[in-house]
């Protein structure tokens, strides 16, 4: 006797309406004539044509990849590192000191992430000289430092998971610890490590808080941009502009899940398919 | 040392001091370190200098007169009950939505669960700042969706009652709605994990003992998910406290959030010590959630 769990359904049915109709409403909108945002006035794309014209807006998509580039690279290795260390060494001086800092920053609203990353600057800017001038570094260490926590969040989690004899084997069979790291355990955990800089790259890609405290004259980011558009209200060409933001991350998430998927499912394969051979 | 030496060294214990060494050493200067400079701040003296404070300098070297205006003046008060209030309204909201989203989860066939466990995973890499949008597009005076309201609201009242438009925007109510919608993939993913990991033979053994399926739910299901429901309220509750973006687009002006009095008196006041004071009081207010939510996330992970 199993019944079907109608109120469950119903309320996911509810659910997805909730997460899903305010995003379509806004890709509706975008293809707008009218220029009041909210009042339909027929078909067009004139929004998006004015879009990719502008800019302004390019200039600020470029900066935008840049620092995600750069930062979630950056992000990726130490994180990465910090990930391994904390899984592998339970015992090292300081380690206390090092979990809680690498929880803090998951914690802490970014608010004050992006004051205190401020005044340190300021300071150090007093202190020694550097930076003169905050904007494409600044911003980059600042997104290197809270999104790399993420990285070793995943990282860490998917270490606990691995299987240690694998490593302990090969140490037995003469590695160095370096070489176990680099043939080993790197392959092993490498979806994860492309997760976190899939996530370290989105994170630095959607910052409007702490990037909005460590910019300077002269360089706005993609965020900001909007940042600055919408405090003023809902507008056609940001409409336009969350479309192709939403659909492009959309379709890189579809396509980053269907590959690990199937290099998933090749590796449980290949996985019985040798133990078959051997058995 | 002989470069053998220095292999040998590398392999016994340079390759793991550099593993914990490089990111340790990053965190504490670029994380700890203004941290530490925030705290001091918190007890500096505003001055009308460039930059804005004075620190240690003259008597009397720790200026707590911040901290003193962080807990008697009511604005600042305010501001704290607005934050809790609006993040403990929207923890509930998520949960009272997310629970039986995440147990329909766990009912659906395999295939079907993990679409749409990737629908509640999208929105989440989608921007942050694109999605509270979104809901401005929905909530303003002349959109269909406040149309729809409005003409429903009219059908079900009183003529007197009628009004020309919901007052949606620029209110505590839309700064709930729309933290509800953007964490609740926060609370339905530790939900689900914690539901997905039950047993279902206790379901049926106590469905076979007699029970009603609110009971079984009751006395079987509800028990044993309490620290996916901590950890997912905790989830919501400590970023949604600290909110700048969503209480600046959607909310009321006058009934600031604390998030927003930061920044308003860092930015625009230019007192450097008070919006450190803020801060470390919010900090100090977060670090109790912050411990349950640790506690009860390692119990979670421990009944594995």
């Amino acid at each position: 006797m199993k019944r079907r769990p109608t109120f469950l359904i119903t309320v996911l049915c509810f659910g997805f309406a909730f997460f899903y109709i305010p995003i379509l409403s806004m890709i509706v909108y975008s293809f707008n004539a009218s220029r009041l945002a909210t009042v339909w006035g027929g078909f067009s794309t004139k929004w998006y044509v004015s879009l990719l014209s502008n800019q302004n807006v390019i200039e600020a998509l470029l900066l935008s990849l840049k620092i995600a580039l750069v930062s979630a690279t950056v992000a990726t290795i130490l994180g990465t590192m910090a990930g391994i260390a904390l899984a592998r060494f339970s015992r090292f001086r300081g380690r206390i000191l090092f979990s809680g800092l690498v929880i803090a920053p998951l914690v802490m609203p970014e608010v004050i992430t992006g004051i205190s990353s401020l005044i340190f600057f300021i300071l150090l800017a007093d202190w020694v000289g550097w930076p003169g001038s905050r904007g494409f570094a600044t911003i980059t260490l600042a997104h290197i430092t809270f999104s790399m926590v993420f990285v070793t969040t995943i990282v860490q989690a998917r270490m606990q998971q691995s299987d240690r004899a694998i490593e302990e084997a090969a140490m037995d069979l003469g590695s160095r610890p370096w070489q176990v790291l680099f043939d080993i355990t790197l392959p092993v955990i490498s979806p994860a490590i492309l997760s976190g800089w899939l996530l370290a790259f989105t994170i630095s890609l959607d910052d409007v808080v702490i990037t909005q405290f460590t910019t300077g004259p002269g360089s706005t980011t993609l965020p900001l941009l909007i940042w600055s558009k919408v405090k003023l209200g809902v507008t056609p060409d940001i409409n336009a502009l969350a479309t192709l933001m939403v659909l492009f991350v959309g379709a890189g998430v579809l396509v980053a899940g269907i590959i690990m998927n199937r290099a998933d499912r090749r590796r449980l394969a290949d996985e019985r398919l040798a133990y078959r051979t051997n058995g | 040392m002989s470069s053998r030496g220095l292999s040998r060294w590398f392999d016994r214990k340079g390759w793991a001091a550099l593993l914990v060494g490089a990111p340790y050493l990053w965190l504490v200067v670029f994380f700890l370190l203004p941290f530490l400079i925030v705290i001091a701040m918190s007890v500096a003296t505003k001055t009308p200098t460039a930059p804005p404070y004075s620190i240690g300098g003259e008597h009397p070297w720790i200026n707590l007169g911040s901290f003193g205006r962080v807990l008697t003046d009511s604005l600042y008060l305010r501001a704290f009950l607005t934050s809790v209030f609006n993040a403990l309204v929207a923890a509930i909201l998520c949960l009272l939505v997310g629970y039986p989203m995440a147990l329909g989860l766990t009912r659906v066939s395999k295939s079907w669960r993990n679409i749409l466990l990737m629908l509640v995973i999208l929105p989440f890499w989608t921007s942050f700042l694109l999605r509270v949008y979104a809901w401005m597009g929905l909530m303003g005076k002349s959109s269909w969706f406040n149309g729809l309201l409005t003409d429903t609201w009219n059908l079900l009242v009183p003529i007197d009652w009628a009004v020309k438009s919901v007052p949606m925007m620029n209110t505590n109510f839309a700064v709930v709605l729309v933290m509800v919608y953007t964490y609740l993939p926060f609370m339905i993913l530790p939900l689900y994990a914690s539901l997905e990991r039950l047993d279902p033979t206790l379901d049926e053994a106590a469905m076979d003992l007699g029970s009603r399926p609110s009971q079984v739910f009751r006395d079987v299901t509800l028990p044993q998910s309490i620290p996916g429901i901590i950890a997912g309220g905790m989830l919501v509750f400590i970023p949604a406290a600290g909110e700048l973006v969503i209480p600046t687009l959607v909310g009321n002006a006058s009934q600031p959030m604390i998030g927003r009095l930061i920044s308003d008196e860092f930015s625009q006041a230019r007192d450097w010590p008070m919006a450190a004071a803020i801060a470390v009081a919010l900090l100090v207010l977060m670090v109790v959630p912050t411990m349950i939510y640790s506690h009860y996330q390692a119990r979670a992970e421990g009944t594995k």
